[in-house]
């Protein structure tokens, strides 16, 4: 398999503190690979020294599959989008284009075509005369992208590029950097530290904690598979509890929580766990379905040990759309999130509402606590 | 009665600037212009004319003095712009907070002395019997003192140490203003050092660059003390002309004139210089 760019061992020490720690990963060639992980964890030193403007403690970083660790960053065909885009104000929008190839020495006819070129793919033809502050933040992102991928880079680095939009601008982006991304069919790595770009838009997703990935996976697999309780709390919702191991059978195990809860749940492929352990207990709040208490009696349980059953009560309904959410209470305390889907018999759902809650035992994963 | 009091407000809160600009900057200057056309065709009688303008065309020392102040000015320009910029970047760019602190004061202490002072710092540094023509003598590269001072580069020297910092203020704070990302994107898309040197950090720093020669020149045309101590006779500036007509041949009338002239001709310059470098006095001195 052919991979655009490989990382092998890449560590960078700051003094004493440790910005990324050994980390190795392969892209194959094509394809939109997110590292997502929260402010200070990395991400963008490591994107950084592929670019070529940090040098790393030790590792290699291959592009092509030829080391570049010594080649000054001008000289490395990875381009990148900043996190303010970075034009430059005081060239209108074909000269930011026409840069790079200027400074790789083309001749001008070749410039001119390839600049219009790109701007006609990017949508936005004949704009090459404006000046960028006259242009709107979706705009703006476009020829940013354009500047550099007109240089046909093996590998594009985007750092956070939607942070400065608009919600709405920002949802339309997510799409249009995507159909970018296939219709240039160039690597993209996308350095972010929201979950949901990471996921609509990716092939493979890094998570990444204090410099160390904690899990590369398919969105999918990252959802559904968490490795450790970081990925699990980070990506998508989750309701999260702590507990003891009260009893364990093949398949499944009884986890008390520290209220006092009976949680059935199973445990997180790999790990190992022994009665009486700390662990921590992880429930989407999709997962999770409302009973109400008039239907409850006439409601299939199918197997009674599987499934968690919980008497709660609504403390306040967090109306979003489709992405309501209900915030309930149990009796000892805890407190659960709960989707709430928009069908008419659950309009009737205030707070105070007595209401039950049922997720089947194969929903709730347990990971020991470190 | 709302509008009445905002509006008394504003004039009140403009009326020292006003008077200054009236009072100290533009009366003078008409009467300096009114002066400036009066001809003396006997004791106590004028009469009005332009013969101290005709006197200036027809007299090459004037106009030469003028042209070779000008020609020094400009060059004192570009020597404390090519010596000022890599400083501003310096502290703009790569000091750390404390270290920018410090240097900034560096830069200011010399404006703490009065010009006077500064200038007979380089007399004690640069005359014949001075601290550098005794080094010299002292470890053998010379043997018989040598006088530094009374020419072109000790005033140049002397200029460019003075107006220094006129440059440096409006460069660091234009450079302060330019995204780093905007430097590292220029090398990312292939830029060499020269390249992003050439297009991407001095033109966003061009209203800095402007800005500090207009007023760097500006300064050095119109300065006295420094070209009179460090050039001696051999200076040849403009403004002692104008001096020796006032005091010593006692012709306020020319005095003015030449005066009038020394305004128009510098701005001129920078007027030209505007245009060459396709800036407007809007898009850089007053853009802040």
């Amino acid at each position: 398999m052919q991979y655009d760019l490989t990382v092998d061992n890449l560590s960078k020490k700051f003094g004493p503190f440790t910005a990324v720690d050994q980390v190795s990963f392969d892209i194959p060639s094509g394809s939109f690979f997110s590292i997502l992980g929260p402010s200070g964890c990395g991400k963008t030193t490591l994107m950084r020294m592929i670019a070529g403007f940090e040098q790393p403690t030790s590792g290699d970083i291959s592009i092509k599959g030829k080391s570049v660790i010594a080649l000054p960053p001008n000289k490395r065909n990875v381009k990148m989008v900043f996190q303010h885009l970075a034009l430059f104000p005081m060239m209108n929008v074909e000269q930011n284009i026409a840069y790079g190839l200027e400074c790789r020495g083309e001749e001008k006819t070749v410039i001119t075509r390839k600049v219009g070129e790109i701007l006609e793919r990017i949508g936005l033809p004949g704009s090459g005369k404006k000046l960028v502050n006259q242009l709107s933040g979706g705009q703006k992102q476009r020829i940013a992208i354009a500047r550099c991928m007109v240089l046909e880079p093996d590998v594009l680095l985007l750092d956070e590029p939607l942070g400065a939009l608009d919600l709405k601008l920002r949802e339309h982006m997510k799409i249009e950097l995507k159909t970018l991304q296939h219709q240039f069919d160039t690597t993209f790595v996308y350095i972010t530290h929201d979950q949901s770009e990471a996921l609509v838009m990716s092939d493979n997703v890094a998570v990444m904690k204090d410099g160390v990935f904690e899990q590369v996976g398919s969105p999918q697999e990252l959802y559904h598979n968490p490795g450790t309780s970081f990925v699990a709390s980070f990506v998508g919702d989750n309701n999260r509890w702590s507990g003891k191991v009260q009893q364990m059978t093949a398949d499944s195990m009884t986890v008390i929580t520290d209220s006092g809860l009976n949680i059935f749940t199973k445990g997180a492929p790999g790990e190992q766990f022994c009665s009486g352990q700390s662990v921590d207990i992880f429930v989407r709040p999709e997962a999770i379905s409302i009973c109400l208490p008039q239907q409850h009696s006439s409601a299939p349980l199918g197997s009674q040990q599987a499934e968690n059953e919980l008497q709660v009560t609504v403390e306040s309904v967090l109306f979003n759309g489709a992405n309501s959410r209900i915030l309930t209470r149990t009796a000892s305390g805890e407190r659960i999130e709960v989707d709430l889907p928009q069908r008419s018999e659950m309009s009737q759902l205030k707070a105070g509402s007595p209401i039950i809650i049922r997720w089947a035992q194969s929903q709730s994963l347990c990971f020991a606590k470190r | 009665m709302n509008q009445d009091s905002k509006r008394l407000a504003i004039i009140l809160l403009f009326a020292p600037f006003f008077l200054w600009i009236v009072c100290l900057i533009v009366l003078p200057h008409l009467g300096i212009f009114v002066l400036s056309l009066k001809e003396k065709i006997g004791i106590g009688q004028y009469q009005y004319g332009v013969g101290n303008y005709a006197e200036f065309f027809l007299e090459p020392i004037y106009w030469n003095t003028l042209l070779r102040t000008a020609v020094m000015s400009i060059f004192v320009t570009i020597v404390t712009l090519i010596i000022g910029f890599p400083i501003a970047f310096y502290i703009a760019k790569l000091a750390k907070k404390r270290v920018k602190a410090g240097l900034f004061l560096l830069c200011l202490i010399p404006l703490w002395v009065s010009d006077l002072v500064r200038s007979f710092g380089w007399i004690v540094l640069l005359r014949e019997t001075g601290i550098i023509s005794s080094f010299l003598q002292n470890i053998g590269i010379i043997d018989a003192p040598v006088e530094f001072l009374y020419n072109d580069v000790a005033v140049v020297v002397g200029l460019v140490y003075t107006v220094m910092l006129f440059m440096i203020v409006p460069l660091v704070t234009t450079l302060e203003g330019m995204d780093d990302s905007l430097v590292e994107a220029g090398f990312n898309l292939g830029g060499s050092r020269l390249t992003v040197l050439r297009r991407i950090i001095i033109p966003y720093a061009m209203p800095g660059i402007v800005t500090g020669c207009i007023v760097v020149f500006m300064l050095t045309a119109g300065s006295y003390l420094t070209p009179i101590l460090l050039g001696g006779k051999n200076s040849q500036w403009f403004t002692e002309q104008i001096y020796d007509k006032f005091i010593t041949h006692f012709n306020w009338e020319a005095g003015a004139a030449f005066g009038v002239l020394l305004l128009v001709f510098t701005s001129l310059t920078v007027w030209l210089g505007l245009r060459l470098t396709g800036q407007t006095l809007s898009s850089t001195v007053a853009k802040g």
